[in-house]
């Protein structure tokens, strides 16, 4: 197989594998009708503290762990002014991407330029000397295989379990699901912290895989993506999985088109993904009946517990 | 698909004679045991007002309690209380004796308490196995497909469990929360106006369950306006007003007459029931209209015809999901038509036209949905008025709106038709069922419409307020407005039309005055039979 092929299509994994975490993380938060805009906040801050923890400790086991910690904190902040608080969640969140932005800068200062040799790739015995499908398939690191499992997972877990479907309850309708005694805060809290966990997992990839370092603002935009594939998804993580990986395929194009010098404007390419996302959107909501069965129908409502 | 309804309306109307509710077999009495429930000095206050004012109450197993009231006398509060979503301020609930506290819904479920609920507490996007999964606290599992289906089947509630809520009709939905109930063999079972949608055949059926689910040792708490019900089917009665117990009473001894006098607390008004009219030329008239399905749970209509003259009121029966949604989209302009000449008002063709041109010119609608349909919840009174009247009131100046003139028009419909709210500035959302259909139906005939199509006028809505919601569309008619009054009520229609029709997975039947047709041969037609011998 041609190396150059061989390089793109890894490459596009590990492209799409930050943003599988933070969109599935999404996908759960809103389908428990939370609408959490500030994923970019939560994965700049696993990414700066796991990057911390790896520099400190060289332990990737426990970068990871503290990546998923940050970001959890992050969405307990949320989940604390707007679930018990009762803010407005638009704004909260959008105020947590800020914050997030900030925080990681600052306390990331003394991280700039250090080198990191990333994840251990992990080698599964025979399988990964296979031609080809050996160094496609079975040579990536754990957090690769990681963001499949999860996302077979959150889908065995809404459609197949009852503590799925119960978060679909609240996500549909806060005020049936309280009418029926189901307790629509706690459930709530839980689907944001997951959503935070996986949004600073998803940062984490980015400081020890993607780009073994830390950078100021080094999500560029990815958390925005992020959030577009949930749409794009139609809420389904099957269709999430797709998303991240055509966007994550396009952006990795976009690179290559530059170096090969493909005579189109880098700003033109540069647009791709977005231009896909409001092309996919318009075509997607022509099936209404899709829509209605997986879209939560009180996204974003603030829910008042009646005494 | 559409065929189910009108076979299971049939398989009910098959039963109708010979279940008719008087050849029920007389009860043990009850009363005389030791309560199942007692609740004993309920007290529960908002903020301005007093919902629950020391309310006594006992049920007994067997028995058939009502609870009767108008709307906000506080049968929704003290039920709230029992089920365990609100928390009263004072007072003790007894479940066999012993004093509980129920915290939560998932306690009274556990004591064996079941509920169904006046606004239903359903889930959208969720299909209809799913939802009673939740209700009940079991896995959604084949296992409970097949009760569903078994127990929808006895009672005479079709049901398709893997169909998603958001693509059933009002009255497909209540048969959801009639069966989740009776799925968990419950101990009390309360029903909050659980017949307002049903055809008379179904009340009919249920009441036969009810009767039967009693018989088994079952407390019913049946909380209803329609007093001829309670007549047939209760053996106590408490009456509420204005958050306080009024009386209790016996309603196989009292007349539906004195129930409402204690209800209300002064003699009501005698409704008109023919009306002295002239009929005039034809003001609406529909021509072989039809319109395709969008998507695979609607119902395709097909080859409509109807004619309604100046003065008159036609009514159209039938059984929820048979198309009722579909034709007022049609009516309204939701959705145009593909032919213009289907649709005509006053000799033009306006099938093409939008919904806004259509009220220009003289069609105003009330959907069947009060909140979200037919008023915005989250704006006030004032601007809701504004929506639909602004060009047949003037109501604006070009682009703008002019506040003054919306709220004197709000304030004016509030005055004529009695609505009780805190003035033009009420947010729609805040207002009772009843006053918010008052005030939307209000809304569209002070618009002075030629054609009036109003969808279910009274469903929820209390004594007082169908009677005067009947009042002033019978009045209007009067002054020469054509109006089509499409319901699943039909005493409704029985009292208000002249002619009467019923449609039937899409399609409408004959039409026959009502002097011609009793409401067994209404049933016929729902369930799509001709009827021979009858002029129509």
């Amino acid at each position: 197989m041609n190396e150059t092929l061989m390089l793109t299509i890894l490459t596009i994994i590990t492209a799409a594998t930050p943003l599988v975490y933070a969109a599935i993380g999404e996908l759960v938060v809103e389908r428990s009708g939370v609408l959490n805009l500030g994923v970019e906040g939560m994965m700049l801050g696993g990414a700066v503290c796991s990057f911390a923890v790896a520099h400190h400790t060289g332990s990737a086991t426990l970068a990871i762990v503290a990546g998923m910690l940050a970001g959890m904190l992050l969405a307990l902040i949320f989940a604390f002014l707007t679930l018990s608080l009762q803010s407005s969640q638009v704004a909260t969140g959008l105020a947590l991407t800020i914050f997030g932005i900030g925080l990681s800068a600052l306390l990331g200062q003394s991280l700039v330029g250090i080198a990191f040799e990333g994840l251990p790739r992990l080698h599964v015995p025979w399988l990964s000397e296979l031609p080809v499908v050996g160094r496609l398939l079975f040579s990536h690191d754990a957090l690769v295989y990681g963001s499949f499992a999860i996302v077979i997972l959150v889908s065995w877990f809404l459609n197949r379990t009852r503590a799925g479907l119960v978060l679909r309850a609240v996500g549909d309708s806060h005020d049936a699901a309280h009418a029926l005694g189901i307790k629509v805060i706690r459930v709530r809290y839980m689907a944001t912290l997951f959503g935070g966990a996986c949004a600073g997992l998803g940062g984490a990839y980015l400081s020890l895989v993607y780009t073994p370092m830390w950078v100021e603002n080094m999500s560029a935009g990815r958390g925005w993506i992020a959030l577009a594939l949930v749409v794009f998804a139609v809420w389904q993580p099957g269709r999430l999985l797709l998303g991240a990986y055509l966007f994550g395929g396009i952006s990795i194009l976009q690179l290559h088109g530059q170096a090969l010098g493909i005579n189109v404007p880098s700003q033109l390419m540069s647009m791709l993904p977005y231009l896909t996302t409001i092309l996919v959107l318009v075509l997607i909501s022509r099936d209404r009946g899709r829509i209605r069965r997986n879209a939560p129908a009180s996204i974003g409502q603030s829910f008042y517990p009646t005494t | 698909m559409p065929l189910r309804f009108g076979q299971g309306t049939l398989t009910a109307l098959q039963s109708f004679c010979s279940l008719m509710p008087e050849s029920i077999s007389p009860r043990a009495e009850t009363g005389n045991g030791k309560p199942l429930v007692e609740m004993r000095g309920i007290t529960k206050a908002y903020p301005g007002c007093l919902a629950n004012d020391s309310i006594d109450l006992q049920l007994h197993s067997g028995g058939v309690h009502a609870l009767l009231g108008e709307n906000g006398a506080g049968k929704s509060t003290l039920v709230k209380v029992l089920y365990g979503l609100l928390a009263s301020d004072s007072g003790e609930i007894y479940w066999q004796g012993e004093p509980v506290h129920i915290a939560s819904p998932a306690v009274a479920r556990e004591l064996g308490i079941a509920m169904v609920f006046q606004h239903f507490s359903l889930f959208d996007s969720l299909n209809v196995l799913e939802n009673i999964a939740l209700g009940m606290d079991v896995d959604a599992s084949d296992e409970l497909q097949q009760r569903i289906i078994e127990v929808s089947t006895r009672y005479g509630l079709p049901l398709d469990p893997t169909r998603s809520v958001y693509s059933l009709s009002v009255g497909e939905r209540q048969r959801i929360e009639i069966v989740r109930c009776l799925l968990q063999d419950p101990r009390l079972l309360i029903m909050d106006e659980p017949t307002s949608v049903l055809t008379p055949a179904e009340v009919s059926e249920l009441f036969v369950t009810l009767k039967r689910l009693a018989d088994e040792g079952l407390a019913i708490l049946y909380i209803s306006h329609k007093l001829e019900e309670i007549r047939q089917l209760c053996d106590e009665a408490t009456i509420l007003r204005l958050g306080r117990k009024v009386a209790e009473a016996d309603p196989r001894v009292e007349s539906a007459r004195s129930l409402a006098t204690l209800m209300m607390g002064s003699e009501i008004p005698v409704s008109q029931d023919s009306r002295q009219g002239t009929v005039g030329e034809v003001l609406l008239d529909v021509k072989d209209l039809s319109l395709s399905a969008v998507d695979s749970h609607d119902i395709a209509l097909r080859d409509l015809h109807l004619q309604v003259r100046a003065g008159e009121i036609v009514g159209i029966a039938g059984v929820a999901g048979n198309g009722q949604d579909e034709l007022m989209q049609a009516l309204s302009g939701e959705r145009r038509l593909q032919q213009a000449q289907s649709l005509s008002l006053c000799g033009e063709a306006i099938g093409r036209q939008g919904a806004g041109e259509r009220r220009r010119k003289g069609l105003c609608c009330v959907p069947e949905e009060r909140l979200g349909h037919a008023a915005v919840p989250t704006l006030s009174l004032s601007e809701n008025a504004f929506l639909t009247a602004h060009h047949r009131k003037s109501l604006g100046v070009a682009w703008f709106m002019s506040a003054s003139r919306s709220r004197q028009f709000a304030s004016e419909i509030i005055k004529r038709f009695n609505v009780q709210c805190h003035g033009p500035q009420a947010l729609a959302s805040s207002l009772s069922g009843g006053n918010l259909q008052k005030f939307i139906v209000g809304r569209e005939i002070l618009q002075a419409p030629r054609v009036l199509v109003v969808s279910q006028p009274t469903w929820g809505v209390d004594a007082g307020a169908a009677m005067a919601i009947h009042e002033a569309i019978r009045e209007l008619a009067d002054q020469g407005a054509a109006v089509l009054m499409v319901s699943q009520d039909l005493d409704e229609l029985m009292q208000n039309c002249e002619r009467i029709g019923a449609l039937c997975a899409g399609r409408l039947s004959a039409f026959h005055r009502v002097q011609d047709i009793t409401v067994q041969q209404v049933g016929l037609l729902m369930g799509g039979e001709e009827l021979n011998g009858v002029n129509a």
